[in-house]
């Protein structure tokens, strides 16, 4: 008898939970998502408090989440950023522009290239450099590179979160043979320093493109066994389906980008709405979902892998075969950027970035503010998502969000 | 983009334009309207996105200027709104009720630069450096050098390797020996 109060208690939380859920989807005042909160008694038994991370698993890189429980519903969220906290910002303001871009590769761990060429592209239109035309496919190459190695690490660290470990190992042994391309385009695996003010390093070595279109037929082979083992397997759908929606009302206050908008079906991509090198002359379609849950993000970045490889074999096929990739400049160890403020962006593979760069004419930069996409995702964002759902989902919704705290703490 | 600056031109006084890219503009207007000219611009110029809140310390003129960069989802263009507050009493409004992700660059600026935010949730809590006792590190007075070399010690056993000296040593190992040999000499001749 007393077994059977449990589980109906139990019912009645969940159901009550859900109801939560679907309240929270109404559109809210800015203002109101911060008078929401609520305190809970824990001295009463009811409510428990406990922390996800820093090293958890289900956690995304090193950051904490401070979580009150009621039985395994979620109450209330608190994110705890400071344990990556490497001041890359202020070391930045004490080097010279070139040196720099050690520094920069490293603010994201899966995907350097866009904070390489964003740094490169601020000073480039501060100081009013061209880049050569081949140099600029290149850059795009990279970039599109960088984000199916990211992307794909992604779905498998999504998966991984569901408990579908295979796919993780798939996916991180798939993302392998691009880091094998970029070892040998840049000679760095996981960190390049490849595309510098002016252009890039260096050209295509020998035979690099057939290599690429290998790798590239690879991971469309692995993204038609993902499809059939992960978006096609119940559990994956019936956990998946429906958790952590974010409305589309939510995506103003919030300022969410790329690819977590794009589920809600908010048509924002950089590439398609502030092209930047050659994305205009390439031929593609912004990918939209509409569901804006956990399921439709994963699928939608799958469809974005499959965009990148197409995008990468159109570049291939189109870029210039000759001509030079880099731009002489003035000795870098002496050089006077002018004074000036910018703000340029990228589609990365988690949302927008950008860097706003200030410099004051001086050998130095005065400030670089780095603009990552996980920023209000996973600091405001995912407070208010996690609410209502059950323990064993946090890990799940956050993976979607596609945190990344080297981003919030730089 | 120039009929939504000739709007504003009539509207609050724009002391200074500066006009980095077509899609992007650069205005610096006085405190006391700037929530007033933010608040304009998102409710009827459609600059519905904010981009990022950020500061930069002008520690020789004595302000810090702060950037609020908007973003328009229809035109695509950004606007970045560039406020100056006194650095000795930094403090500036909350715009946390047009934004709610406001709130957490609010948060991080308080500690980073010492700017205040009244009104503006959490924003006194430590975000990034908990337990932190020392001036807001982003200000341009923190040496974070001298901080570095007074908070911590090289472990015993490590020795220092300076990238120059030891190619020099590799490169021109006799040159060396006769450069460092003859310091060597000067500071005896020194210290007799």
């Amino acid at each position: 008898m007393a077994s059977n109060k449990w589980s109906e208690n139990v019912a009645d939380i969940k159901s009550e939970a859900k109801e939560e859920t679907r309240k929270a989807a109404v559109p809210h005042a800015p203002e109101a998502f911060w008078t929401q909160e609520e305190t809970f008694d824990l001295s009463s038994g009811k409510y428990l408090k406990i922390w996800q991370g820093p090293q958890h698993p289900g956690v995304t890189g090193n950051m904490a989440l401070e979580l009150v429980v009621e039985g395994d519903i979620v109450r209330s969220c608190k994110t705890h950023v400071g344990y990556l906290h490497r001041g890359f910002e202020k070391l930045m303001e004490r080097r010279k522009y070139i040196q720099c871009f050690p520094i920069v590769c490293r603010i994201c761990v899966p995907e350097p290239d866009t904070n390489e060429y964003l740094f490169a592209a601020a000073v480039e239109e501060l100081a009013n450099i061209e880049i050569p035309e081949k140099a600029a496919w290149i850059r795009t190459f990279v970039l599109e590179l960088s984000r199916t190695a990211s992307l794909t690490m992604g779905l498998g660290g999504q998966a991984g979160a569901f408990g579908l470990g295979t796919i993780g190992q798939w996916a991180v042994a798939h993302r392998d043979y691009i880091l094998d391309l970029f070892e040998e385009l840049t000679g760095g695996r996981v960190y390049h320093m490849y595309i510098i003010p002016g252009g890039v390093r260096l050209d295509f070595p020998d035979g690099f493109e057939d290599r690429v279109r290998a790798v590239l037929d690879k991971i469309e082979h692995l993204i038609g066994d993902i499809e059939k083992v992960m978006f096609n397997n119940s559990v994956f759908k019936a956990r998946a389906k429906g958790l952590g929606i974010i409305p589309r009302e939510w995506i103003e206050p919030f300022g969410i980008t790329g690819t977590t908008a794009r589920a809600a079906g908010a048509p924002l991509d950089v590439r398609k709405n502030n092209p930047y090198l050659v994305y205009d002359q390439l031929d593609f379609e912004m990918i939209l979902g509409s569901a804006s849950d956990v399921y439709e993000r994963t699928l939608l970045r799958k469809e974005e892998i499959l965009l990148s490889i197409r995008l990468i074999r159109q570049i291939l096929d189109r870029m210039p075969k000759a001509g030079p990739v880099r731009r002489k400049l003035p000795n870098v160890l002496h050089w006077k950027v002018p004074s000036g403020e910018t703000y340029v962006r990228v589609e990365s593979g988690r949302g927008e970035m950008g860097y706003y760069l200030v410099s004051d004419g001086s050998e130095y930069p005065r400030r670089v503010h780095v603009r990552g996409a996980s920023y209000t995702h996973a600091m405001a964002l995912l407070e208010h998502l996690v609410k209502g759902i059950s323990i064993a989902d946090v890990a799940g919704v956050m993976t979607s969000l596609q945190t990344c705290p080297p981003e919030i703490e730089r | 983009m120039k009929d939504i600056l000739t709007r504003l031109d009539s509207r609050f006084v724009i002391e200074r334009k500066d006009e980095t890219r077509s899609n992007l503009v650069f205005i610096t207007v006085k405190k006391p309207v700037a929530i007033e000219v933010i608040t304009y611009l998102r409710d009827y110029e459609g600059f519905r996105h904010l981009v990022l809140i950020s500061a930069v310390d002008y520690i020789e003129r004595n302000v810090f200027q702060l950037t609020y960069l908007l973003h328009n989802y229809q035109l695509h263009v950004d606007i970045g709104v560039r406020v100056e507050i006194d650095r000795q009493h930094p403090q500036m409004d909350s715009i946390h009720h047009l934004w709610a992700a406001a709130g957490v660059y609010q948060r991080e600026l308080h500690e980073m630069f010492g700017i205040d935010f009244p009104g503006s949730p959490h924003v006194a809590e430590p975000m990034i450096l908990e337990g932190w006792d020392n001036i807001p590190p982003m200000r341009k007075e923190f040496d974070t050098k001298k901080y570095a070399e007074e908070t911590y010690f090289p472990r015993e056993g490590r020795f220092k390797q300076d990238p120059r000296e030891v190619m020099e040593i590799k490169l021109y190992p006799v040159d060396t020996e006769v450069k460092y040999g003859i310091k060597q000499v000067v500071r005896k001749r020194r210290g007799h």
